[in-house]
């Protein structure tokens, strides 16, 4: 019984050549090859190999900020496929968002959007919040900090202009209501202070049709234009930008020494 | 029975009330923190919301707005919140205990210990991340995405609200005007917050819980986080309804609520009502006194606090570095002080030039 060569799956998967071509590394557990684990993976490469154990601890950073990319990541996901489906046109866009909703059997795809950008500006603020309490945000880690602030206003930006795209009676009067505040905006926008001030002569600016707001909205009111703008806005144009932050985000965090410790 | 609690309930609800009773809770927790996060304290607040909660949820009107779909995530907002506020403050009480004792902090013990990245962090990651993602999964099972009627911009809704997490600045708006709550405030609120670490430098705080050190600079934070954002967010949401009408937490909201509008301004209070000589024509005679009044507000309390009570802070800020963390908290400030101004005297603003839109 015993001389008999057991059966191994895992053993076969882990030394075939198809596993070996993928990953580099057997899966062993000899410290070297644990370190090489991380270092022959793209994505484990974003870690060093080794951390601080008070760094690491899950008591330590709530895994907030880890949880908040992982978030990120499957808004990124659902978002694309709810691409699929979702025309940004005042034609479409609600009746596409219907279809969804009634065609697709056991789809949460939308559910999984909705929520997860919710839950992606609670582990943001609570990411900030663990962050402050530690006072991990002060010397050498400044920069990181006000790269962070960034992030947190595009995730909600972000949720934002996502808000708009179902096109019911609750997007388009929630984003009426936030974007009439960049009406009030200090010279910029028609109804703000000294805006009055901006005139040629006459010729008045800074009016409804030029201001701030309609920059935003490609329009006097929450129409068609809001609609694209906001589109692109949150598909392309604020996820990029988040990306790109999240890079130096995550690439100042090691140049600044790891995650924080005490001295 | 029931009845009675909830009568009672909407009968103190006010926003006066309500700020004022959870800035005094804040006071207690911050003043006695090690009181407040002991095991029979925290108990007894868990239970104590959570029953208030659980009470709160046979009353139809309270269900109805808990469970509206967007508003969800603000009741596990609160709790987990909650839970973490407590959570890092027993840490930095127990460090604060260990370090009067001449002990290390949990932190230091381990600093110097190194642990492998694989499996040991990826390990908590996946883990993490397996966690979120079957509450995700469940989360989006039962709870449906709302979708209300077609968008038609002839039809508003009463109350429109802004998503939910803007919604402490929407009740700003019943203190200040757009320019103020929808503009100025939300770009300090972003400076200030880049311009923490920029103020608060010293890396000895780093890198460990801790609070007795570090007191005044947490306490800040706590205060605009939990009173100044989160506690207007759940006002706006839950309590605010048809014309931002002000409803108890089991009010059902009447659209007909007829509320009296008696805010005056301060021009009107002086000239009108304490010196009865009426409004003068001139708008810079008219506001001349709330001008100052701002003026003095912003420029005053640095001056002597320079001298007094932030001698320190100010020798180890240098001047350009503590004039602006003054200016931030003064503005920050502004926020509670609008607000009592409000209740105390229906003051509407203290300085109004609508002629140029310009009203603070
Ligand atoms: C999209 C949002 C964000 C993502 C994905 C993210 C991700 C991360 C991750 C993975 C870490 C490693 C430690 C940890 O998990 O706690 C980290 C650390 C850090 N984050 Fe973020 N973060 C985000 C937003 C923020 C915000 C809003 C702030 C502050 C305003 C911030 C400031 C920092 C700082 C200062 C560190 C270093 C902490 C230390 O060394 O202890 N981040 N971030």
């Amino acid at each position: 019984m015993s001389d008999k060569p057991k059966f191994d799956l895992g053993k076969i998967i882990t030394e075939s050549q198809i596993y070996k071509s993928m990953f580099r590394h057997g899966y062993s557990t000899s410290e070297r090859d644990r370190a090489l684990s991380v270092m022959t993976n793209v994505f484990f490469h974003l870690h060093p190999v080794k951390v601080r154990k008070s760094g690491a601890r899950f008591g330590f950073t709530w895994c907030a900020g880890g949880l908040s990319f992982f978030v990120f990541l499957t808004l990124v996901v659902s978002g694309i496929l709810l691409m699929f489906y979702y025309r940004p046109t005042v034609e479409h866009a609600y009746n596409d968002i219907m279809a969804l909703r009634e065609h697709v059997p056991f789809g949460i795809m939308r559910e999984l959007h909705r929520w997860g950008a919710h839950a992606m500006i609670i582990t943001v603020w609570l990411h900030m919040f663990r962050v402050f309490m530690t006072g991990s945000y002060k010397p050498p880690r400044e920069f990181n900090w006000v790269i962070g602030v960034i992030l947190l206003v595009l995730t909600m930006l972000l949720s934002f202009t996502g808000y708009l795209l179902p096109w019911d009676q609750l997007a388009m009067w929630a984003i009426t209501v936030g974007s009439n505040m960049a009406r009030a905006t200090p010279f910029l926008g028609h109804e703000g202070p000294g805006a009055a001030l901006l005139a040629l002569g006459d010729i008045q600016l800074v009016h409804s049709g030029s201001d701030v707001r309609f920059a935003l909205l490609g329009g006097r009111f929450v129409g068609a234009g809001a609609l694209l703008r906001f589109y692109i806005l949150h598909c392309v144009a604020i996820p990029t930008a988040v990306v790109i932050l999240m890079s130096v985000h995550f690439w100042r965090i090691r140049k600044d020494g790891g995650i924080s410790g005490p001295l | 029975m029931i009845d009675i609690f909830k009568n009672f309930v909407n009968a103190i609800s006010s926003p006066v009330v309500i700020f004022s009773a959870a800035t005094a809770v804040f006071a207690l927790f911050v003043t006695f923190p090690r009181q407040a996060t002991s095991k029979p304290v925290s108990l007894a607040v868990l239970i104590g919301a959570l029953a208030f909660f659980g009470l709160g949820l046979t009353d139809k009107h309270f269900r109805s707005i808990v469970f509206m779909p967007d508003n969800v995530p603000i009741v596990g907002l609160i709790f987990i919140f909650g839970y973490f506020t407590w959570y890092a403050m027993r840490k930095a009480v127990i460090n604060d205990m260990r370090v009067e004792r001449g002990e290390p902090t949990v932190e230091q013990t381990e600093t110097n210990e190194k642990v492998l990245v694989f499996p040991y962090l990826i390990f908590i990651e996946f883990v993490t991340a397996l966690a979120y993602a079957v509450i995700l999964v469940l989360w989006s099972i039962f709870l449906k995405a709302p979708l209300e009627e077609p968008a038609n911009p002839t039809v508003s809704p009463n109350p429109s609200k802004a998503p939910w997490y803007f919604l402490g600045l929407q009740e700003m708006l019943v203190y200040f005007d757009p320019w103020i709550a929808g503009v100025l405030l939300p770009t300090l609120i972003i400076l200030g917050l880049c311009a923490i670490p920029y103020i608060d430098r010293d890396p000895s705080g780093s890198g460990y819980y801790s609070f007795k050190g570090r007191k005044a600079v947490i306490v800040t934070y706590l205060f605009g986080f939990w009173i100044l954002w989160t506690l207007l967010v759940i006002m706006g949401t839950f309590l605010r309804g048809p014309n931002w009408n002000f409803f108890g937490p089991f009010e059902a909201w009447d659209a007909h609520k007829v509320v009296p509008l008696l805010n005056v301004n301060l021009s009107e209070l002086i000239f009108i009502k304490w010196l009865g000589i009426g409004l003068p024509k001139q708008w810079f005679i008219r506001e001349a006194p709330g001008i100052l009044l701002t003026a003095l507000y912003l420029a005053v309390p640095p001056l002597i606090l320079a001298r007094t009570k932030l001698k320190e802070v100010y020798k180890k800020l240098g001047p350009a570095r503590y004039q602006i963390m003054v200016f931030l908290l003064l503005m920050m400030l502004s926020l509670p002080i609008k607000m009592y101004l409000r209740w105390a005297f229906n003051l509407k603003y203290i300085v109004a030039i609508p002629e140029f839109f310009f009203n603070i």
